[in-house]
């Protein structure tokens, strides 16, 4: 009887929040809800992107919502195969943030990718502000390691795809359950900012996956990641980073931790072995913000053990520059800012670093990429984009590589 | 404004540009001679759809979750046939412990086929003390299903055990025993219960099922109902592949092409070919087989160039490893098919690895590395002037 009365009770709170809303939604919704913008063009310093985005706020509920979607079409050839056009759905994301008290910030971003084929909590977290060098953040972070893991949304960028050195060498969005702080120090044009955080450490499928080579995004596919770390052991994250107004962002970010299960019943049975990636990134914009230079440059090193296949590499790099210059800005049609940039992106990673035990000859197992790309964007929140993406792979041995040629179209915008 | 229609027009015009030379600015297919992978011509669409399902499975990468090891060579059939081609030295395996045709004596030791490779936290094998050995490296994989469909009668036709026609050149068969859960071909040739075996580096295995049941518990440590001993523990274990999945793996064996010979009519080439016959290498490394009946229609009664006999020969003390399989001796080795012999560096990493081990870094040091039968060959070969001997090597690499 009691479980039918909160069953009503429940039904009953529903409807009325339904009503209340129908009866809102008769009136003109532009005037209750308040866009909070950005450009996301421009930028703070990466580790605020999260914050830093366009929000929806409902009169003055301390709630905004707001999300961003992604999609495109693709022809792909590899050596003269091609499986023809695909059309993409790659993500839908929502975010919600909520001002719980002053100084005290919850966000939330979910995500699904490829449709529903993937849907991950990408960022819960909430935020405690002692002091603006100090801030208390727990639940599900990212992890700050590189630039693009931090700074992702799908609308900031002129490239359909996500750089390698963000995917295959950093798994991004890679983000863990854990605590940490950070903090930020301003000094006339230039900010210190400073992140550290102990997660959930990544798990032994990094170096037993069906991508046959090691791979820190098969070590966070573990659905337990979030309640339990494999090892039994943080994994520890920290990135400082710099920006002067006037010349850009310089980051540098560490991260390392046990990713084996190395114990069990509390009796050892395996050698603990590391996972630690070391990267570096930077953002300037010059000639007036006309052109503007990122990158990000990641080293990885997995501890292997010896008698097992060398196919699984101990040592990772993955790079890549893109360089956007707008070639117009104006009013176009009735946008009044439209931009239209043209893009240039090279990338490059080598998954398996070193030499055969058996001969002393390079491992191969590496990839390159160019990718020049046209973008249009009538606000800044929203990007048309054109890709072209010429990319050669090389397997394990060193055998001829192949060759794949892309043509992509897509747009992402927040809303 | 009239700015904003150019700019409207260029875009369209780029994208309808874009659109028409989308062709020239994808990459072309390499041509089907230039490449060791791909179905034989004439497949239906039925089998064409298991051809691509051996594919991929050809291509799997096991796991711990998925039955690797615990104790392992590879981790997928790909990584020792990359692109269907030779092996490379770091996936060379050893086989170890039978020096005669009284059998292995270290089956209880992890024989015959040492697992140097283990999951983390298990040990990989070790060769016990005093045990003979042998390397091998791993064969191209195309054109097995032609080689599987010559008849026995023919096999048998070809060896001269006692070289009675004293050319120097004997060949025999390796007489073995089949496995229970192997079932001998209709009309199977015997010998004192011993069958006619064709496939490996001395012609120890019967047929392209038997090569793969082994290839995934021996090299990888993949147990099925055709052999679910696990090579790390040696308890039978419940199947870790399909058999629908061996089967489409043998089928797709069967059904890749045979490699094409490239540059035929270049007079260089055909210079070669004939001084290939002239010096006698093509007593062993046949030009021309023919298949027999095969229930895959494009395998049947198929006159095709294989550059082998199947058969086994003495290859001098050399080449002698002191091992063997059924009732070959050790310096007996399977004539290996030499066509697709000039793409082998593009599975082998842009080098040559030669010879059953890899030994060999170009294709004069094989040659030069012929004993027992091959001797006379190898000599005929050195008295051949620089012109000549470029011929040659240019003809072997068109194949």
């Amino acid at each position: 009887m009691k479980t039918y009365m909160f069953i009503y009770k429940i039904a009953f709170v529903i409807l009325s929040i339904m009503l209340s809303l129908s009866t809102r939604a008769q009136t003109d919704t532009t005037k209750t809800l308040q866009r909070l913008a950005i450009d996301s063009n421009r930028q703070k310093l990466n580790m605020d992107a999260v914050y830093n985005r366009p929000f929806l706020s409902v009169g003055k509920l301390p709630v905004a919502l707001g999300g961003y979607l992604e999609a495109n079409t693709q022809y792909q050839v590899t050596d003269g195969v091609s499986d023809g056009f695909s059309f993409q759905a790659r993500r839908l994301t929502l975010f919600m943030s909520s001002t719980i008290a002053r100084k005290i910030k919850f966000l939330s971003e979910i995500e699904f990718e490829d449709g529903t084929k993937e849907i991950n909590i990408e960022f819960a977290a909430m935020d405690i502000e002692f002091h603006p060098m100090l801030n208390f953040r727990g639940g599900i972070i990212m992890n700050p390691i590189g630039a693009f893991n931090q700074n992702h949304d799908g609308p900031r960028w002129d490239f359909i795809d996500r750089p390698f050195v963000a995917t295959a060498i950093i798994p991004t969005t890679l983000a863990s359950a854990g605590f940490g702080i950070h903090g930020k120090h301003f000094a006339n044009n230039w900010v210190l900012g400073y992140e550290t955080y102990l997660t959930n450490g990544f798990d032994d499928h990094i170096i037993s996956n069906t991508d046959g080579r090691t791979s820190l995004a098969a070590g966070k596919i573990n659905p337990l990641r979030f309640e339990e770390s494999n090892s039994g052991l943080p994994m520890f994250t920290g990135k400082f980073a710099v920006r002067n107004r006037k010349i850009g962002e310089a980051g540098i970010s560490y991260m390392t931790g046990v990713y084996n299960k190395w114990k069990l019943d509390d009796i050892k049975i395996d050698n603990k072995r590391h996972a630690s990636v070391l990267a570096f990134d930077f953002n300037t914009s010059i000639f007036k913000n006309r052109l503007s230079l990122m990158g990000e440059l990641a080293k990885v090193w997995v501890v292997v053990p010896d008698a097992y296949t060398q196919q699984y590499g101990q040592q990772q790099l993955g790079i890549y520059l893109d360089a956007i210059y707008t070639v117009l800005q104006r009013k176009i049609s009735d946008w009044d800012n439209a931009k239209l940039n043209a893009g240039l992106r090279i990338e490059y990673a080598d998954f398996n670093q070193g030499t055969f035990n058996e001969n002393g000859k390079n491992i191969g197992d590496h990839v390159w990429a160019i990718i020049p790309a046209i973008a249009f964007r009538p606000v800044g929140s929203t990007v048309l984009r054109f890709n072209y993406r010429f990319e050669q792979q090389t397997d394990l041995l060193g055998n001829p590589p192949a060759n794949t040629a892309a043509f992509q179209f897509g747009f992402s915008t927040y809303f | 404004m009239i700015k904003l229609h150019y700019l409207y027009a260029a875009a369209i015009l780029g994208v309808t540009a874009t659109m028409f030379s989308c062709e020239k600015l994808t990459p072309q297919a390499t041509a089907d001679n230039e490449i060791l992978d791909g179905p034989m011509d004439g497949l239906s669409g039925m089998q064409l759809n298991q051809f691509f399902k051996g594919d991929a499975a050809f291509s799997e990468t096991f796991t711990a979750t998925t039955g690797l090891g615990s104790v392992f060579v590879a981790s997928s059939c790909i990584s020792c046939h990359a692109g269907d081609g030779k092996g490379h030295p770091t996936t060379t395996l050893t086989r170890f412990g039978q020096t005669d045709s009284t059998g292995n004596h270290y089956l209880h030791q992890g024989g015959p086929q040492l697992q140097n490779r283990a999951l983390p936290g298990f040990t990989p094998e070790v060769l016990p003390a005093g045990a003979s050995f042998s390397k091998f490296t791993a064969p191209a994989v195309t054109g097995l299903g032609l080689l599987a469909t010559v008849s026995e009668a023919d096999l048998l036709a070809m060896t001269d055990p006692n070289d009675i026609d004293g050319d120097g050149i004997s060949g025999t068969v390796n007489w073995i025993d089949l496995p229970l859960t192997i079932a001998a071909n209709q009309n199977a040739i015997t010998q004192n219960g011993k069958y006619i075996g064709r496939f490996g580096k001395k012609a120890s295995t019967y047929n392209l099922l038997q090569q793969t049941i082994t290839a995934y518990n021996q090299d990888m440590g993949i147990t099925s109902t055709f052999d679910a001993k696990d090579v790390f523990s040696g308890h039978d274990l419940d199947p870790e592949v399909s058999n629908q999945t061996i089967h489409d793996v043998v089928f797709y064996l069967h059904t890749l092409k045979a490699p094409i010979q490239r540059n035929q009519n270049d007079a260089e080439v055909i210079a070669g070919k004939k001084l290939f016959i002239q010096i006698k290498c093509a007593s062993c490394h046949k030009t021309e087989l023919k298949s027999g009946y095969s229930p895959i229609e494009v395998l049947s009664n198929k006159s095709f160039y294989p550059y082998t006999d199947l058969l086994l020969h003495d290859m001098g003390h050399t080449l002698d490893d002191a091992y063997t399989e059924g009732s070959a001796h050790s310096y007996e080795w399977r004539t290996p098919a030499l066509w697709g012999l000039g793409l082998s560096p593009d599975a082998q990493g842009g080098n040559y690895f030669l010879m059953h081990d890899g030994r060999a870094n170009s294709i004069e040091a094989a040659i030069l590395l012929h004993g027992g039968e091959g001797a006379s060959s190898k000599s005929l070969y050195q008295n051949l002037s620089a012109n000549e001997k470029a011929a040659l090597i240019k003809f072997l690499e068109s194949l």
